[in-house]
Parts: structure tokens; C-alpha cells; sequence
């Protein structure tokens, strides 16, 4: 019993690393009605910088900071070349743009900084908490925990944002129709590059998370498409949504490694939560927390 | 200039809607069968053949069995190497199991085995569409690589996990020289391209681009949604499924699950975006273009550093290059190469008397 409390618990926080993932695709989405192919592919260019940064000689204190800004520049860059051009056009057209920006973000991080697996030490070590251990009798990793933890805080930091503050009512302002944004004064431009920003912050975010336990390396970018049955299984519109769709996938994919997996000869991780996102489509197309997509002629 | 179409008219319905209503196309399709029938057998080596022109022709058919898909009925799919692996999947047992199979007939079924599963994993079409379909079909590509890769009947339980294809044995002929390869190469996307050609002109095609343009509008005038949707994701899994089984016979010999990897199907997507969205020759093009970058770029710094440069960095200077040039050919030519050829086309027409 205490193994599958086990399996349970380290399924729910690794849920809580995919939900930091999609995080930023929900952020873009809200803001700009653009789904972020690229997000996966930022994670890893950011988190890459980040450790190359590190290699350079700066410490860690310095070395976030120049990620950020890096990040932000990033975010500006993309919206001045890419978005701004295709303003208006359709949401397919607008994804395969941003599947092409996955493309040229992970050959500049490889070509930039090398293809070489680094490893990333935050000083959290991805072992089991001792008390944890000692009272309640199940293993949770530590890094895991501070990963959940940092989710919480960036789902509710962001969530009091969009609903509380004026950026916030702007950026949803924006997704909802763009001209009509722009008519009533709402700079269409800074919006979207507040959010581009902000995106490739969590980004990092996400990629420190991810580095710290698994090495930052380019099997990154597949981690980060995992985030994309999250997002559907969740909603792309809601942040809350994000949460509990990571939980739902970290939960099922361990479930089905740990207790299916040895039946059909293991790799079931790869494939379930997509299989298992199809299957919440056909149920329900917007997601447990999603808006209702309503299309007219 | 260059050409002239003054003169030719069409009289009758049937006339006008031709695949080549100008004698300048026809004449310049007699040209492309020319050589591609006769010139190219006789003058070109083997390898030339075997690494650029057989892998061209197939790759030229999955995209065109994807842009079916993405171009004329806009339904984004991310799992062409998914169908693909069924295709030669299928193939290869095929022929493994079935005595006396002909092989012809063992790449149509396999076509057709493809598309059964492609009609499986397109039925979320029905209430989903861009990005949540492009989910979908990663579940596809996911899950059928999964599979091959985990029941050992499907590989005549090979203990390193590949196969290896038979022999293409046609009328008692077997095929095993790069000539005879590319010759079956060539007839099978030859009809296929027509096939495709014809049903993008006709009903079918319209109806596909009707639900592409506006799905709900194209319902409200008729349109069986089901029935359109379904037919596109069975047509398009078809040609990838028959290309899947060439890539197996005619051009690698040697497969793993593994080499029907995403990589590939993004590979396929980037064919058909900067070959032309919705156009029969946009494969064609975008094909060509993907899998010379490569060898181009490869050239050009052999002239630049005078040496080999790391495969690492020239695979990540090509990574870039495809993205950079998908999104340029999204912002300002979203038809692709193919278009560009049209524009050229136009301009020699008028050239040099611009108006």
C-alpha cells in the first residue's frame, strides 16, 4: 500500500513539473490566442543559456538575471519578426509558424552553446525527504516537492494577475478579439510583448526544474511536447486548468508504468498521455476548465 | 514571351476542366515523362538513384498524401511517420506471411491497412481541429511506433529489433538493381500523383476544400462532414502507408520502429509548407528542396572552411534554416515554392512586355 502512495505521490508532483511547462503555453494563449508550438522549445533554449552562462564563469546569482533578460529579449525578437507580421492570420497558419520557431530556437541553443548533456545542480537534491520518510512512511523526492511548490505559486501569482490587475484584463481583452482591443486603446503591441517575455520566463522557470532532474539536454524538447495532452486535458484557457491536468498525467502515466508497464514490456510514459488526451477530446473538446468553443458561420 | 496560350479554347465542359488545358503543359509534361522514363535510367549513376532521386520520389509521395491532409483539407497532422511505419510494417509481413502475395498487391494492401488506422486516429476530427487534432495525431505517431516496437510478431520476432525487406518480385522479375528500383518508384507515385491530381480537381477535393476554408459553412450546404473528413484522413494514411512500404523495399532495405520517428514527420510537414499548401506540385518541390539543403550546405562549407565540418553543427545550421524558412514562407508566401513557380511562370508569360 505505502508503494502505491508511493507511485501516486511521485505521479502527482512529476504532474506538477509538466503543469510548469504548460504554464507558458496557456499564458501565450490567453494572451494572444497564438498555442506556442515553441514553448517546449524555449524551456530548452533557456535553461541551456542558463547553464551556459554558468560554464562562463558567472555564478549562479548573475547567471539568472542574463537568462531573464536574455529571455525577454527573446520574447521581444519573436514578436517583432514573427507574430507581428502575421497578425490576423488563421490559428492553423499561426501554429506552424511557431512549430517553425521551435525549429530555430533549438538549432541557435545547439549551435550556441553545443549539443553536449550538462548537468544543472540548484543545491536541491532530487532525493527522498528524510521526515517525510520517517513519519508518513513514503519516499517523495525533495526536488519534486520544491518543483510543486514553485508550480503553486507561479499558477496563483499568475492567475491574481489576469484576474486582478489591468495588464491582466488587457491581455484577456486581447485574445478575445484583437481589433476590437485596439479600438478601446488597449497597446496591442506592448501586451504581446509583456506576455512573449513573461513566457520565456517561466520557461526557466520550467527548464531548471526539468535540468536539475534529468540533465539538461535536447530530450528536453519531447519532456516539453508531454505538456501539450496536459494543456488539452486541462483547457488552454485556464490556469487552474493546467494544474490539474499535469497532476491527472503524471498520475496516469506513472500508474500505468509502474502497475501496466511490466505486462507489455514498459514505455507506456511515451505514448499514454496523448492516448489519454484523445480521449478527454472526445468527451470534452474544451477541457475540464476550458472556455466552450463556440463556432459560427 | 516564352510561351503563348491565345488560341486555345476550350468547347466543351469536359475540355475545360482537364488536369493540362494548354498544349505548353502538356508538351512540358511529356518532357518531365521523358525524362524521368527514359533520360534519367540511362544516364544517371546508381548512387545518384539510390540516395537523391528514389528517396525524392517517395518522400514526394508521403507529402502529397499529407498535404491531402493539411493543404486541401486543413486538417493538421503530425503523425505521417506513424502511417508510414504501418506501410511498411505492413508490407513486410505481408509478404512474410502470405505465400505468393505479389508485390504490388502487397503494397496496396498495406496502403490500405494504413488508412484503416488512419480512419481510427482521424475520428477525433470530427469535434477537434488545429492544434487539439495536431495532439490527437501525436497520440498516432506515438502509439503506432510503440506498438512495432513492442510485439516481437510484428518484427518475425528479429532480436535487434529491425527488418529487413524481401526482394520486389514483379511477374517472376525480381527487381535489384537501383534502375529497376527507381522504375517501380517512379509508376507507383506516377499513378498516384495522377490519382491525387484528379480527385483535387473533382468533387472530392472540392468538398475537402470546402471544409478546409469553413467547416461549419461547408456542413450547412450539405456536406457530410464525416464522410469528407474521414475520406481525407483515409487517403492521405494511403500514401503514406504506400510510401512507408517503398521507403522499406526500395530505398533503406533496413528499418527500425525507431526510423519512423517524429524527426520524420516534421520533416514531412516542413515538405509540404515550404513545397506549397494545397498543390500537387508542392511536394514535389518542397522534397526536393529538404533533402538537397542537407548536401548543399555540406558543399558550400567544404568551399568555405576547406574541410568536413562537425555533423552536429551543420544538422543544427539546417534545423535553423528549415525554421527560419518556414516562417518566411508563412509571413509573405503561404503557397509555397509551388507558387513561386506559378508567379514565374506569369512573368516569362509576359516578359518583357511587363502590361
Amino acid at each position: 500500500m505505502n508503494f502505491f502512495f508511493e507511485v501516486l505521490v511521485g505521479g502527482l508532483l512529476s504532474g506538477l513539473m509538466y503543469s510548469l511547462v504548460a504554464l507558458g503555453f496557456v499564458l501565450i494563449y490567453k494572451a494572444s490566442a497564438v498555442f506556442n508550438f515553441a514553448q517546449g522549445a524555449m524551456v530548452f533554449f533557456a535553461v541551456l543559456s542558463f547553464v551556459g552562462f554558468m560554464e562562463l564563469g558567472l555564478n549562479f546569482w548573475l547567471a539568472l538575471p542574463v537568462t531573464i533578460a536574455l529571455m525577454v529579449c527573446v520574447g521581444i525578437v519573436t514578436e517583432r519578426l514573427v507574430l507581428r507580421p502575421l497578425v490576423g492570420q488563421s490559428e492553423d497558419t499561426l501554429l506552424m509558424a511557431t512549430i517553425g520557431l521551435a525549429f530555430v530556437f533549438e538549432g541557435v541553443a545547439q549551435l550556441a552553446w553545443g549539443v553536449n548533456v550538462r548537468g544543472l545542480d540548484l543545491g536541491i537534491a532530487d532525493q527522498p525527504m528524510e521526515w517525510i520518510a520517517d513519519n508518513a512512511d513514503i519516499l517523495v523526492s525533495q526536488l519534486d516537492l520544491v518543483a510543486g511548490l514553485v508550480a503553486g505559486i507561479m499558477v496563483i501569482v499568475l492567475s491574481l494577475i489576469f484576474s486582478k490587475t489591468k495588464v491582466g484584463r488587457g491581455l484577456r481583452a486581447v485574445a478575445d478579439d484583437n481589433a476590437a482591443a485596439l479600438s478601446i486603446g488597449i497597446p496591442l503591441k506592448q501586451i504581446l510583448i509583456v506576455v512573449w517575455a513573461t513566457a520565456g520566463v517561466v520557461a526557466l522557470v520550467a527548464g531548471m526544474m526539468w535540468g536539475a532532474r534529468s540533465g539538461v539536454q535536447f530530450a528536453l524538447v519531447g519532456v516539453a511536447l508531454k505538456a501539450m495532452p496536459v494543456l488539452i486535458i486541462g483547457g488552454f484557457t485556464s490556469v487552474p486548468g493546467v494544474i490539474v491536468g499535469g497532476l491527472i498525467v503524471g498520475v496516469a502515466e506513472k500508474m500505468a508504468e509502474v502497475f501496466v508497464g511490466p505486462f507489455v514490456g514498459g514505455g507506456i510514459e511515451g505514448w499514454l498521455p496523448y492516448v489519454l488526451a484523445v480521449f478527454f477530446l472526445l468527451v470534452r473538446p474544451e477541457g475540464l476548465f476550458g472556455e466552450k468553443i463556440i463556432r459560427r458561420v | 514571351m516564352f510561351f503563348r496560350e491565345a488560341g486555345q479554347y476550350a468547347d466543351s465542359y469536359a475540355k475545360d476542366r482537364q488536369l493540362l488545358p494548354l498544349r505548353q503543359d502538356k508538351l512540358g509534361m511529356m518532357v518531365v515523362l521523358a525524362i524521368g522514363f527514359i533520360a534519367t535510367p540511362i544516364w544517371a549513376s546508381d548512387y545518384l538513384l539510390s540516395a537523391i532521386v528514389i528517396p525524392w520520389l517517395i518522400l514526394a509521395l508521403v507529402s502529397l498524401g499529407q498535404n491531402i491532409l493539411m493543404g486541401y483539407a486543413g486538417q493538421l497532422s503530425l503523425g505521417s511517420a506513424g502511417f508510414m511505419a504501418v506501410g511498411a510494417f505492413a508490407c513486410y509481413n505481408l509478404i512474410l506471411r502470405v505465400p505468393g502475395i505479389p508485390f504490388i498487391g502487397a503494397v496496396i494492401l498495406s496502403g490500405l491497412i494504413a488508412a484503416g488506422i488512419g480512419i481510427l486516429f482521424g475520428l477525433p476530427s470530427l469535434r477537434i481541429r488545429g492544434l487539439y487534432l495536431a495532439v490527437a495525431t501525436l497520440a498516432s505517431q506515438f502509439f503506432i511506433v510503440w506498438c512495432l516496437d513492442k510485439f516481437g510478431w510484428f518484427k518475425n520476432y528479429d532480436t535487434s529489433g529491425i527488418i529487413n525487406s524481401q526482394a520486389i518480385v514483379i511477374f517472376g522479375q525480381t527487381m535489384g538493381t537501383p534502375v529497376q528500383k527507381y522504375l517501380v518508384v517512379l509508376v507507383i507515385v506516377g499513378v498516384m500523383t495522377l490519382m491525387a491530381a484528379n480527385m483535387a480537381q473533382g468533387s472530392i477535393g472540392r468538398g475537402w476544400m470546402a471544409v478546409r476554408d469553413m467547416d461549419v459553412a461547408a456542413e450547412t450546404m450539405g456536406l457530410s462532414l464525416l464522410r469528407t473528413k474521414l475520406m481525407a484522413f483515409a487517403i492521405s494514411s494511403f500514401y503514406c502507408g504506400v510510401g512507408g512500404a517503398l521507403f522499406l523495399f526500395a530505398y533503406l532495405q533496413t528499418v527500425e520502429p525507431a526510423t519512423f520517428n517524429i524527426e520524420l514527420s516534421f520533416r514531412i510537414l516542413f515538405m509540404v509548407i515550404i513545397g506549397g499548401l494545397g498543390t500537387i506540385l508542392g511536394p514535389f518541390l518542397g522534397s526536393a528542396f529538404i533533402l538537397l539543403l542537407p548536401i548543399f550546405l555540406n558543399i558550400m562549407f567544404h568551399a568555405i572552411f576547406g574541410r568536413a565540418v562537425d555533423a552536429t553543427i551543420t544538422s543544427a545550421i539546417e534545423t535553423v534554416i528549415f525554421g527560419v524558412l518556414i516562417i518566411v514562407f508563412l509571413i509573405f508566401e503561404p503557397l509555397g515554392l509551388a507558387r513561386l513557380w506559378q508567379v514565374t511562370k506569369e512573368r516569362l508569360r509576359l516578359w518583357p512586355f511587363k502590361y
